[in-house]
């Protein structure tokens, strides 16, 4: 089956190559390139704007794309906003929310965080005056359910990772939406990191917002989705402003077209978003139980393999339970920058740092940060066999 | 190979240990905001305005520490503009291939042929002029 998969992805087939970095880009299928240069070499033009045929033609795909990316969430196409990416769509939110927010009032982050989640309310924190609340996490990073106490009347916003980047924990989101929405607060996730495992349903799991990125999702760069749930999105003003967002325009104001163009200013990503359907589309393609059995063997014969090695730390939970492919570690007295470069040198890619996510690594204690491995639906075996042999042969060198 | 860069001389330096100055003269940080990388230098200046004495705090991968180490070894009777010319000079060295400005900097010559870690070796070097107001 694996074969099959990692047949779709033309760089796959280059020898020696293991790409354990997919958590930051997934690579993509041959076929969703051939897509977007379809489009573009036959359909380009601008959305919204144009009767020609290029136009209809264009609208009709960029349309089309808005319904797959709908029919990957469960959610109706009214509720879908396309932006440059996942970074742009929680911002769209925190903007979009802010005139809700003063002094006063609390958001609750998690320290599960990626920046792109947690910099919008901190810097809207010192705009707008409310108090930023931080949701505790465990030592195996995990979100901490005895955090979220924290959450109370005060609380406006709470946002939260549906899956850490760093740690692979998957949170749980209906506990969390039930805090959220007891206190009145909108629950905003971070969905960049879990929509590259298939299908979310962002309104059953009790979201309010969910985003999450093309190029994690085995599509294109420079785009992203914004779900919002329809009953908010209607009450929300627009976060910016210009072509395709406006109704009517006088010399003193402008009325706010409907969701979900109020959120889309200028330009949207048109051939970005009609290649993110094909990816989703074959996502869709995939026997899904059977790629997350088999990528959950390879993440325990990681998490094994990886102990088993002097000086390594698991940063993460140690069992498999929701946790996703991704596993970060450290291995006492080598630097991850030292590692992640040998590890390089022997044509395994993976990532060392601190992963967008310093709130987390203070936290734990990772003062240098950590080496981290992720996975996707192509990789095998091989990939992972690598690994363990490239971080054997590293800490060899480095020790 | 980037196994290569690992020698046993930037071992052997990256394994010495610095500790902070009390009361310096000048300090410095710079970070490498991308690989996290941080360099804190603490300067003692002598009567004629040059370094007598460094100490500082790395915290940073080994190519960061063994440049920092050279640099510690290196930096006594610096001045202001001698500490900008070393760090134009190391920068040299691994961008364009210059010889090394020292003996002891040859074992980061390995280096030049790794983009990525051009900043490792050159941070040390550019919180120093920085210490002395460069
Ligand atoms: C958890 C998480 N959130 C947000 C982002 C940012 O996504 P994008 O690169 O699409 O802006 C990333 C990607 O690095 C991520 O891992």
């Amino acid at each position: 089956m694996t074969s099959a998969i990692r047949e779709a992805f033309p760089v796959l087939g280059r020898a020696g190559f293991h790409y354990l970095d997919s958590a930051a880009m997934a690579q993509t299928p041959g076929r969703v390139v051939e897509v977007v240069a379809a489009h573009d070499l036959a359909a380009r033009a601008n959305v919204h704007r144009g009767l020609h045929e290029m136009a209809r033609l264009a609208d009709d795909a960029y349309d089309a794309a808005r319904e797959a990316v709908a029919g990957f969430l469960g959610a109706g196409a009214d509720e879908v906003v396309f932006t440059g990416g996942c970074t742009l769509a929680l911002n769209i939110a925190a903007r979009a929310l802010a005139g809700r927010l003063g002094p006063g009032d609390t958001v609750a982050v998690s320290r599960l965080e990626h920046h792109s989640s947690c910099l919008p309310w901190l810097a809207l924190a010192a705009e707008r005056g409310f108090e930023l609340r931080w949701l505790a996490v465990t030592a195996d990073g995990r979100l901490d359910p005895a955090g979220l106490s924290v959450i109370d009347r005060r609380c406006k916003v709470v946002a939260v990772t549906h899956a850490s980047n760093v740690t692979g924990a998957v949170t749980d989101i209906p506990l969390v939406a039930g805090v959220a929405h007891a206190a009145g607060a909108v629950l905003v996730v971070d969905g960049a990191q879990m929509a590259p495992h298939g299908k979310v349903d962002p309104r059953a799991l009790g979201a309010d917002f969910y985003a999450f990125s093309g190029h994690k999702t085995y599509g294109p760069t420079g785009v992203g989705v914004l779900w919002g749930r329809r009953e908010v999105l209607a009450e929300l003003p627009p976060a910016l402003f210009g072509g395709g967002m406006v109704g009517e325009v006088s010399d003193t104001g402008f009325t706010w077209a409907e969701p979900p163009r109020r959120f889309e200013a200028g330009t949207p990503p048109v051939a970005q978003a009609v290649g993110l359907a094909a990816a989703l589309d074959w996502m869709a393609g995939l026997d899904w139980p059977a790629v997350r059995a088999r990528l959950a063997l390879l993440t325990r014969r990681m998490l094994d393999g990886l102990t088993a090695l002097p000086g390594v730390g698991i940063v993460g939970p140690g069992e498999m339970e929701a946790r996703l492919p991704v596993v970060s570690f450290t291995v006492a007295g080598c630097h991850p920058h030292d590692l992640s470069h040998l590890l390089a040198g022997r044509g395994v890619a993976v990532r060392g740092g601190h992963h967008c996510a310093q709130p987390l690594m203070r936290v734990l204690g990772l003062d240098e940060g950590c080496v981290r491995a992720s996975l996707a639906a192509y990789s095998d075996a091989a990939d992972v066999e690598a690994l363990l042999d490239g971080v054997a042969a590293a800490i060899a060198v480095l020790r | 190979m980037s196994a290569d860069l690992y020698g046993q001389a930037i071992k052997d330096l990256a394994a010495a240990e610095t500790a902070r100055l009390d009361s310096p003269d000048a300090s410095a940080t710079l970070d490498n905001p991308l690989c996290g990388d941080k360099v804190t230098l603490d300067v003692r200046l002598a009567d004629d305005g040059r370094v007598a004495e460094t100490g500082g705090a790395v915290k940073g991968c080994l190519l960061c520490k063994a440049a920092a180490a050279v640099l510690a070894e290196r930096a006594p009777g610096l001045g202001a503009d001698d500490a900008a010319a070393l760090a134009a000079d190391v920068a040299a060295m691994l961008k364009q291939g210059a010889e090394p400005p020292f003996p002891a900097l040859a074992a980061f010559v390995p280096v030049r042929g790794h983009k990525s870690r051009h900043g490792c070796v050159l941070l040390p070097f550019k919180v120093l002029a920085k210490a002395l107001g460069r």
